[in-house]
Parts: C-alpha cells; sequence; structure tokens
C-alpha cells in the first residue's frame, strides 16, 4: 500500500531539512565558523528519510560519519543538532560529540560513530537486546560501501542471521569511500549480493528514490517484526558534494569526473520526490514550495539557537565520564 | 566459611546475578561447555537467550553486548585477555567512549571477564597481561580479583556497576582457593566488594609493597623470607586499577618510607609505572629509598619453558628489590 500524503509529505519535509541544514553547514564551515571534519550527506537524502519513514519512534537506529542525515530523519530536533555541531551546550550530547557523534536517545538514536562500521556491531546488539526482552522494537545500522568490508559488518551479518535478530542492515552505497570506487574494493557485483553468504534477504533499491527506499524498508521491518530476521538492503546513491569538508586535496584528486557528478545531480532526490508527489496530483508544488519555506526557517532558527547557546563551562569537561 | 576455588566463586556470583536481575546475561565462546569452568550449568537454568555461545567474532560480539547494554542489557562477555586485541575498536572507540560523546546519554553496564594466562607455556600469543592499557583508556574500570573472596564480591558489584568493567582474571590468582562466607552468614545476604578500596594483605613497618594481580602472591611468598631477616613488609593490594586507591597505598607509604611494586605486565607505561609516579609526586618527602618496580622484562613472552619464567616477576626479584629500598 503506498504511504499516504502526510507520510510522503514528511518525507519531503525531512529532506528539505537534511538539504538546508548541509548547506548551512558547508556555509559556517567555510566561514570558520564550524571547526573539524563534517560530512554532508547532499545527494543522499533519499536514504535516510525513506529508511526512516518506516520506522517506529522505539525502534533504534545507529549511523556512521556521515551523520547529519539520520538524525534528522529520524525525527531528531535540528536546534540541537547545530548546537552540536559549534560545540554549544544546548547540543545533543552538550557540546561533547560534535559532527561525527550525533545522538538522541530519547528518539531512539543510538549515535552516530566516527569509526567506519563500529555501529554495525552496536545495532546488532540493539536487535539482541528486543529478542531478549520480548519486545517488538527493531534496529537499523546505516554504514556505507567502505564499511561493507570491515570485519565488523561481516560479523555481524553472521550473528544476526545465526540468532534470527530484528535488525536492519541498510547500506547507502555512495560509491567512493573517500576516493576509492567500491568497484575497487567490493569483491561483488554489489554489496546486497553477499546477504545469501549470510542466509538472509539482499534488496537492491535506488538511493535517490525516497518511496522505493521506504518500501522495501517497510517490508524488512515487518520481517524483523514477526520474527523473521534481518535483511541487508543496499541503497545505490550518490553524494554530491566531497568525502568531508575542507579536505582541499580529494576536491583536486581526479578520483570522479565531472561528468559523473553532473548525471548524479540530475537524480536530486529531492526533485525527483516532488515530481512524484506532483505528477501524481498528491501535492501541488505551491505544497512542496511551502515545505521547503518551512524547512529553511527551521534551519535558519536552528543557527540563531546554535549561536546564543552557551558554550559549555570548563568544570563540564569532567563530567558524564561516569554513570 | 565454606572454602571454595577461585572459579567456583565467579561462577557463583554469576548465576546469583542472572538470578537477581533477568537483564543479566552470559555471552562468549563455548561457554556453555563451560571451558574455563565459570559457566557450567547456566545454560540448562537461563537458556538460550541468556548463556549465548558466539562464534569467534570479538569485534562483533563486543559490539553486540555493548549495543544491547544500551538499551536495558546488562551483558557479561567472557574472553581472553589476548582476544581483547581482536575487540579493541569495540571496547576503546565505543565502550569506553560512548557515555561521555553522548554528553552523558548512554549507559553502558557491560561486564567481561577474561582469563589472564601467562607462565604456563602459551607463548606470546596467549600471555598478554594488558590491564595498563585499558587503566590509560578513560572510561573503563579495571579490576584484578587476586582471590576468591575478591572474585566473587568484585564480579557481583561490576555487573550491577552502570559502566564498562573489565575483570582480568590472573592465572596465578584463579589457581587458589580461599574462604568465602555464605550469604545467610553476611549482613545484608550477599557478598559485594565495593570498587576502589586497596586491601591491606599483610601489616608491616619497613617497606610498602603493592602488588597487581599474581603480584600479590609473589609478595606474600616473599614477605615469609623477609620476616625471617627481620624484614616487615606491607603488602597492599589494590583489587581495582579503576578506580584506584591512592590513599591507602599514599598512607602506607608516609608510615613505611618505602615502596616496591609488583606487576606482571610490562614494565613501560605500567601500573607499576604509574603507582610509582603517584607516590613519587604526592608522598615524596616520605621516600627514604628510591621507588623499585618488579615488573614484566620488555620483551615478548618466550615459548621455551628455560626463557619464560625469566620475564616476570619472582618472589625473589621482589625479595631483592625490598632490600635494595633497605639499602
Amino acid at each position: 500500500m503506498p504511504p499516504e500524503k502526510a507520510a510522503l509529505m514528511q518525507m519531503l519535509e525531512r529532506m528539505w531539512r537534511i538539504r538546508i541544514f548541509e548547506e548551512a553547514v558547508i556555509e559556517i564551515h567555510s566561514s570558520g565558523e564550524l571547526q573539524g571534519p563534517a560530512h554532508p550527506y547532499i545527494g543522499e537524502e533519499a536514504v535516510a528519510v525513506g529508511a526512516c519513514a518506516a520506522l517506529r519512534d522505539t525502534d533504534y537506529i545507529a549511523g556512521n560519519h556521515r551523520s547529519h542525515g539520520h538524525p534528522i530523519a529520524k525525527g531528531g530536533d535540528l536546534n540541537g543538532a547545530m548546537a552540536e555541531l559549534l560545540g554549544k551546550s544546548g547540543g545533543y550530547c552538550k557540546g561533547k560529540g560534535g559532527s561525527m557523534h550525533l545522538a538522541d536517545f530519547s528518539i531512539g538514536i543510538l549515535g552516530e560513530s566516527g569509526i567506519v562500521a563500529s555501529s554495525v556491531p552496536i545495532a546488532t546488539g540493539a536487535a539482541l537486546a528486543a529478542k531478549q526482552q520480548r519486545k517488538d522494537f527493531v534496529s537499523m545500522v546505516f554504514f556505507g560501501d567502505g564499511a561493507s568490508n570491515q570485519g565488523a559488518c561481516h560479523e555481524s551479518m553472521n550473528m544476526a542471521s545465526l540468532w534470527n535478530l530484528p535488525v536492519i542492515f541498510l547500506c547507502e552505497n555512495n560509491q567512493y569511500a573517500i576516493t576509492t570506487s567500491y568497484k575497487n574494493s567490493v569483491s561483488v557485483d554489489h554489496v546486497s549480493d553477499r546477504a545469501p553468504a549470510y542466509n538472509m534477504p539482499g534488496v537492491l533499491v535506488d538511493g535517490q528514490d525516497a518511496i522505493a527506499v521506504y518500501e522495501v524498508t517497510l517490508q524488512a521491518v515487518e520481517r524483523a517484526r514477526a520474527g523473521e530476521g534481518p535483511t541487508l538492503i543496499e541503497a545505490l546513491t550518490y553524494r554530491f558534494e566531497d568525502h568531508s569538508l575542507g579536505l582541499e586535496k580529494v576536491r583536486d584528486s581526479p578520483y570522479r569526473s565531472d561528468e559523473e557528478v553532473d548525471e548524479w545531480r540530475k537524480r536530486d532526490p529531492i526533485q525527483l520526490h516532488e515530481k512524484a508527489l506532483t505528477s501524481t496530483a498528491v501535492a501541488t508544488s505551491e505544497e512542496c514550495d511551502a515545505v521547503q519555506a518551512r524547512a529553511r526557517a527551521d534551519v535558519a532558527a536552528a543557527l540563531v539557537f546554535a549561536r546564543n547557546s552557551p558554550y559549555p563551562e570548563p568544570q563540564e569537561l569532567f563530567e558524564d565520564m561516569w554513570a | 566459611m565454606p572454602i571454595m576455588t577461585y572459579m567456583a566463586a565467579i561462577a557463583e556470583a554469576t548465576r546469583e546475578e542472572m538470578e537477581r536481575d533477568e537483564a543479566v546475561y552470559l555471552m562468549g565462546e563455548d561457554i556453555r561447555a563451560s571451558i574455563y569452568g565459570a559457566s557450567a550449568g547456566l545454560h540448562a537454568i537461563f537458556g538460550d537467550d541468556r548463556v549465548i555461545d558466539t562464534p569467534l567474532s570479538e569485534n562483533g560480539f563486543f559490539g553486540a553486548a555493548i549495543g544491547s547494554s544500551l538499551v536495558g542489557q546488562r551483558p557479561i562477555v567472557e574472553t581472553v585477555t589476548s582476544f581483547f586485541w581482536v575487540g579493541m575498536d569495540q571496547m576503546i572507540s565505543q565502550a569506553a567512549k560512548m557515555r561521555y560523546m553522548f554528553g552523558g546519554q548512554a549507559t553502558l553496564p557491560v561486564t567481561w571477564r577474561a582469563r589472564m594466562f601467562y607462565a604456563r607455556g602459551a607463548a606470546a600469543h596467549h600471555s598478554d597481561r594488558n590491564y595498563n592499557i585499558f587503566m590509560s583508556t578513560p572510561g573503563l574500570k579495571v579490576i584484578c580479583p587476586t582471590n576468591p573472596y575478591d572474585a566473587k564480591g568484585l564480579m557481583k558489584t561490576a555487573v550491577r556497576d552502570n559502566n564498562p568493567c573489565l575483570i582480568f582474571e590472573d592465572g596465578i590468582a584463579i589457581s587458589s582457593r580461599g574462604e568465602v562466607p555464605a550469604n545467610e552468614d553476611l549482613p545484608g545476604g550477599e557478598l559485594l566488594v565495593p570498587f576502589g578500596e586497596a586491601r591491606i594483605v599483610r601489616a608491616g613497618t619497613d617497606c610498602t609493597v603493592v602488588g597487581i594481580a599474581g603480584g600479590v602472591a609473589h609478595a606474600e611468598d616473599a614477605a615469609k623470607v623477609l620476616e625471617q631477616e627481620g624484614i616487615s613488609i606491607e603488602i597492599i593490594d589494590p583489587r581495582t586499577l579503576v578506580p584506584l586507591d591512592k590513599q591507602t597505598i599514599l598512607t602506607s607509604v608516609e608510615k613505611t618510607g618505602r615502596l616496591v611494586v609488583v606487576d606482571p605486565a610490562h614494565e613501560v607505561c605500567s601500573a607499576a609505572s604509574e603507582i610509582s609516579s603517584i607516590v613519587a609526586q604526592e608522598a615524596f618527602w616520605s621516600l627514604q629509598a628510591p621507588i623499585m618496580k618488579v615488573a614484566a622484562e620488555q620483551v615478548n613472552v618466550p615459548y621455551s619453558p628455560a626463557l619464560e619464567p625469566l620475564v616476570y616477576p619472582t618472589p625473589e626479584r621482589v625479595i631483592n628489590a625490598v632490600k635494595h629500598t633497605m639499602g
């Protein structure tokens, strides 16, 4: 059954929130207001948004270093996200995590992670807890094509299948681990081709199409909730920006052609979603524009909130070490 | 009072904690078969979901233990110190850092129990005494029980602690037997040994000897010989390295004026180094002699029975070090 209008409009809104948030991040990074690495999710919005649309608030997600899209897709608040990026005490993690470690446990975001693939066992463990506690929540982990080659990933998929755990392994194949093409690092044509080796379903989906991602994820979620075990989904997508802000050397490297980038930019996930909504008369372009304007206002407000939020006090250095 | 082996004490602590709280579960390799003697019969009592034999995937199942703890479970992970290296990414980058990195949102009640083999011909890949590595990583509690009483009491405290705890089961200590009171004979009905409280194993006046893990037994053996020569040593077992009971050590050194630290781990950047440094900084004016470290030589552990014993502290090395401090 196709999603209802409210769900489709929420997907559009969350994609716009991610896009505009990331544009603001690029701006404040280039002005020097934001320090350190930050990894824009622009171009991949349909993956996190489509996938999270299939989850309940009580379900868990864990993410990776390309870390701003997942929390926003799960319904995370923009103010706390932006404040965290600026290292302010109003951030999700009181300024202690920064860009790569956004987490909001209150809505099931078990944290983004700077070590590639290290969230995969974490999400597997959350799913183990669901089974042990006989609850019907599921967990989902977002990881990239690069992470798919880490042992942590293989070990987790083996355990999840062996123990029949309610976990969705969602590979965001954006095709490059910094500069290394997945074609030069993955031994099969697609990451999802590995699923049969773990005795679980493997699904390849168009990662630019939020509705398609939603539909395959929903199947995987229903399967997991029914106690039928994990699924590996590979969403084929593309990052429109380079790996990380501030990595000029990467920008100058010829690891991918301008033509290739241009071709993928023609498949902008937000444009594709708006077209899907307007062409089927689910929404008018005015309604879509209003969603975009609201997201823009929310991001602007988040920036104001973050700038006004105080830095942590020196004594907070020693807080939050121990439970 | 009942006499119990070290592993029987661990097994009893595990069973009691699993009975007390159904969030507590056990995972590791070959635990249903109880190949290390700490989990016999538990699978029959607690079933598949709470006694889990894992694949040989330390990074994977250490991480799964952590992930489950974030959503309310309290895993006990059984492994071997040398296999910590295999799962190190999850221990250091996740378990130790998550709570702080996420501004206090994460609570990770994971207890790792690791058999610490050494001095038994297991060669370089199975003889790691690596507590010092974790001691210098903020966010982990480091526990070294040296007798059955502490093994049971510290283990139960670890399982109830809401932080990641690492218990190092010393290869010398695990062969010990000792008194462990029955629960009905204890005031609160159970044995809990608090973290951060050192034990004065033997009172003395001339030299303080801090023993880490198996170092305590060497110090006790040395004490008997030294006593016959009229030298009285005070032996301190810190029991937990994180948190470390500095005060008991400092108070003792202020009394004796001398310090020897016996540590079966490699001597560079060891627990012995840290304790020596604390005493040098905070009790310098009480010292009458240089501090002596008796630790493992800075070489890898050789297999040959002709060579391996040359690596570790021995009672003789402790005796020589104490005499050195006595001038």
